[in-house]
């Protein structure tokens, strides 16, 4: 025959999934809430995304390109990401330079120090956050009001930050309640907050188009904010006045885009569903704790960071159940 | 609800061309290979020597051992020469050459197509039977039936379940039989729990061959001894524990035999072969293949005279297309790619799959993103990944530690990683020396 034959083992088929779909599907999911966000916050909202992209993205290029000395890899998708996530997590009027360090210690630090997509024990997205917020906390605290709202002031409180300033001045909750935004309002996003997270029901949109391209499976996402449901729900039925029902927890703050984009990142969450819940346990305890007991009014991105460094070990100790084995 | 097996499972694309193409008897070719290892055990010992003049359906080799199979000319002719010629495996194996002339039969087998439903019913008979025929699990494993049908002392086997699954992508071999034959698929069934003297067989077919499912539960409308079971499609269901697993909710304990939760597993196309051997006297000389690709003229299903050619059966479908990139003997997921197509039909071809150029190669391999779903889809609940990187790394004790040698070989890891991962070389590599390592330790 004339013609060389490819030979190699089997299976000779592969889906038609990959890496770079993984990641652009995750993005597209994020696309509503950045309109949203677009929408609120004005063009300061896509100055910041577009600027953490392209930070995260030269960034990586620069290093892989120079540094570690290996094809650049910045059409996987995976640098985009990172920087639209570390932008959902900033306020919408963070100075250009604090982002652009933000993407360094992302992608520079959270990312590449540790070889790259796959090897990070930590979402680089939450080390450059994490970072930023302990490095700038004054810039990173300063929520613009939202362009439709017609007021004098120029920075307000997030709803997180509202409570724990009440229950600190030893108000309670039903006093502060006038205070805050209504669940409706928390829903689809009238509130102040880093650019991403304000509206749940977009992130919650992004969700249900993940789901059904089966990017991720829905036991993390479901296991966190179920966690935090139910915790904080039993906390408020112990003490009404110092803890807010669990519905409120479960709407602002970085509940829902954390549970959904953050925790699930795959690199850094546990393989088997039932090390999934593990974490996603770990992540809700430790949000609720932190909400209600830390030094900070939001706690999600500690909580993940934190069971992100567990990871290795659940994937360590919890194995699959095994087809006709023992346990 | 159909009934499905639980872990793990994936869903390629099904593409069965052929399925609504009837069998086609193949023309005799003009000289056969005949390989004396066609079945997993000891190979056959030859009989005949060069010049000897052969009839259809001669012993031309003898079992080498209890765990092997009798060989028999699958045509009439002459011997030409008993040499080494590479087959499917892409390894030289020892086999039989002979020129074709005409198309005499042995003696004493039945060549119509006339029904024959009564047989004898002694279970010893049959047993020896299927042994002298040389008849193998046709399914592509191709275990000696006959050392199916006597389990070890101790064990008792409780129902026979029929493999009527084809799970694997392109083929329509057992489908089509299903269909076609039956009326004499159900004899062959009723031989097979005569032997193992069991009163309940199990025929698990997935939902995507319907009329199959139809004309089956038709024609065992007045038997309740034998039950088509219609399974949700999923794959790796034709897997053996996967399908004793999804039929009767047993799990066959890690490192055991199906007959430990009381079970045989047959392939339609043996319980076939069961029927010709015991009631035609006719060996296992011929089988189902399927020939289908994407680029194929006419994809089909032949009846083919074992040692024929790839070649033939390639030409009779169309001739092989010119954007050919890749040949496949059996199906996509666990078949085998073959050099050259002047390899052997055996009695473990189910189908030959010809694949174009844009499908034939691999995409190049990246960094794991520890995604979790080569965890998800394992049908055996292990974990690739893991699999992949201890035998990468030479890690022995810990690969058999993480029940490496439960692996089915599946390819569902491969199959669905999205970093395009060689998890299953890896793993198959890591099985080898692990296996090794446990032989050497029992000595």
């Amino acid at each position: 025959m004339s013609k060389l034959l490819t030979i190699s083992p089997s299976p000779h088929v592969h889906t038609s999934d990959s890496v770079n779909k993984i990641m652009y599907r995750v993005i597209l999911a994020l696309v509503p809430a950045l309109v949203w966000s677009v929408f609120m916050f004005g063009v300061e909202a896509m100055r910041v995304t577009l600027l953490a992209v392209i930070a995260c993205m030269a960034f990586e290029y620069l290093i892989q390109r120079f540094i570690t000395k290996e094809e650049p890899k910045i059409t996987d998708g995976s640098a985009a990401l990172t920087g639209i996530l570390l932008a959902f997590n900033v306020p919408a009027s963070l100075p250009s330079w604090i982002i652009i360090i933000g993407a360094l210690i992302a992608i520079g630090v959270g990312k590449l120090s540790f070889g790259g997509l796959g090897n990070n024990p930590f979402n680089p997205a939450l080390v450059g956050r994490v970072f930023l917020l302990i490095s700038f906390p004054v810039q990173m605290t300063s929520w613009p009001v939202n362009i439709h709202v017609q007021t004098d002031a120029v920075t307000t409180a997030t709803p997180l930050a509202i409570l724990k300033e009440g229950i600190k001045n030893g108000q309670p909750v039903s006093d502060l309640m006038h205070n805050l935004p209504s669940s409706l309002d928390l829903l689809y996003g009238n509130m102040s907050g880093s650019m991403g997270e304000i509206s749940a029901a977009l992130l919650l949109l992004g969700f249900a188009y993940m789901l059904w391209k089966k990017v991720i499976t829905w036991h993390i996402p479901v296991f966190i904010l179920g966690t935090i449901f139910v915790f904080q729900g039993g906390l408020h039925l112990i003490n009404p006045d110092k803890f807010i029902e669990p519905l409120f927890h479960l709407l602002t703050g970085g509940a829902m885009l954390g549970a959904i984009y953050m925790a699930t990142d795959m690199v850094t969450s546990p393989m088997t569903h039932k090390g999934q819940f593990i974490y996603a346990l770990g992540i809700g305890i430790i949000t609720v704790l932190i909400r209600n007991f830390g030094a900070y009014p939001e706690g999600i991105s500690f909580a993940i960071l934190i069971l992100n460094g567990f990871t290795p070990l659940i994937n360590a100790y919890v194995k699959p159940k095994r087809f006709g084995g023992k346990k | 609800m159909l009934k499905t097996f639980k872990l793990g499972g994936v869903h390629p694309a099904e593409n069965k061309f052929s399925a609504n193409k009837a069998i086609e008897k193949l023309a005799l070719p003009k000289s056969v290979f005949i390989p004396v290892a066609q079945h997993i055990g000891a190979p056959a010992q030859t009989l005949v020597k060069k010049g000897d003049q052969v009839k259809v359906g001669q012993i031309i080799a003898k079992a080498g051992g209890f765990v092997s199979a009798n060989i028999h000319s699958s045509v009439s002719g002459t011997v030409k020469k008993v040499d080494l010629a590479t087959d499917a495996s892409g390894y030289p194996k020892q086999g039989i050459f002979i020129d074709v002339e005409g198309d005499e039969w042995e003696e004493g087998i039945i060549t119509d197509d006339k029904l024959v439903e009564k047989f004898d019913t002694d279970g010893k008979a049959i047993i020896d039977k299927i042994n002298a025929a040389g008849i193998v699990g046709l399914g592509g494993a191709t275990f000696p039936t006959h050392v199916k049908l006597m389990p070890p002392p101790g064990s008792k086997a409780e129902m026979l379940i029929i493999n009527g699954v084809e799970c694997e992508p392109y083929l329509t071999a057992d489908h089509r039989l299903m269909l076609e034959k039956g009326s004499e698929l159900l004899v062959g069934i009723r031989i097979l729990m005569c032997a193992l003297s069991v009163d309940k067989a199990y025929i698990g077919i997935e939902n995507n061959k319907k009329d199959a499912i139809a004309s089956l539960q038709n024609l065992t409308a007045s038997d309740s001894s034998i039950e088509i079971v219609p399974l949700k499609v999923k794959y790796p269901q034709g897997g053996e524990k996967q399908l004793i697993k999804a039929v009767t909710g047993r799990e066959v304990p890690s490192g055991a035999l199906p007959i430990a939760v009381g079970a045989v597993v047959s392939n339609v196309g043996t319980a076939y072969a069961v029927y010709e051997a015991v009631q035609k006297n006719k060996p296992l000389i011929e089988r189902v293949v399927t020939v289908t690709g994407r680029s194929v003229k006419n994809p089909s299903n032949f009846m083919v005279r074992v040692g024929t050619p790839v070649k033939e059966l390639i030409e009779a479908a169309g001739g092989l297309p010119d954007d050919t990139g890749k040949i496949i003997s059996g199906g996509p997921m666990m078949g085998k790619a073959i050099a050259s197509t002047d390899v052997p039909v055996t009695k473990g071809t189910s189908g030959i799959l010809i694949m174009p150029d844009t499908d034939a190669k691999r995409k190049t391999s990246q960094n794991c993103i520890r995604c979790g779903r080569c965890v998800t889809v394992c049908p055996m609940g292990l974990e690739p990944f893991l699999l992949m990187t201890v035998s990468e790394k030479q890690i022995w004790d810990r690969a058999e530690k993480d029940c490496i040698m439960d692996c089915i070989e599946c390819g569902s890891c491969s199959f669905t990683c999205p970093a395009d991962r060689p998890l299953l070389d890896y793993i198959r590599l890591g099985k080898g020396k692990v296996g090794q390592i446990i032989r050497s330790r029992k000595k």
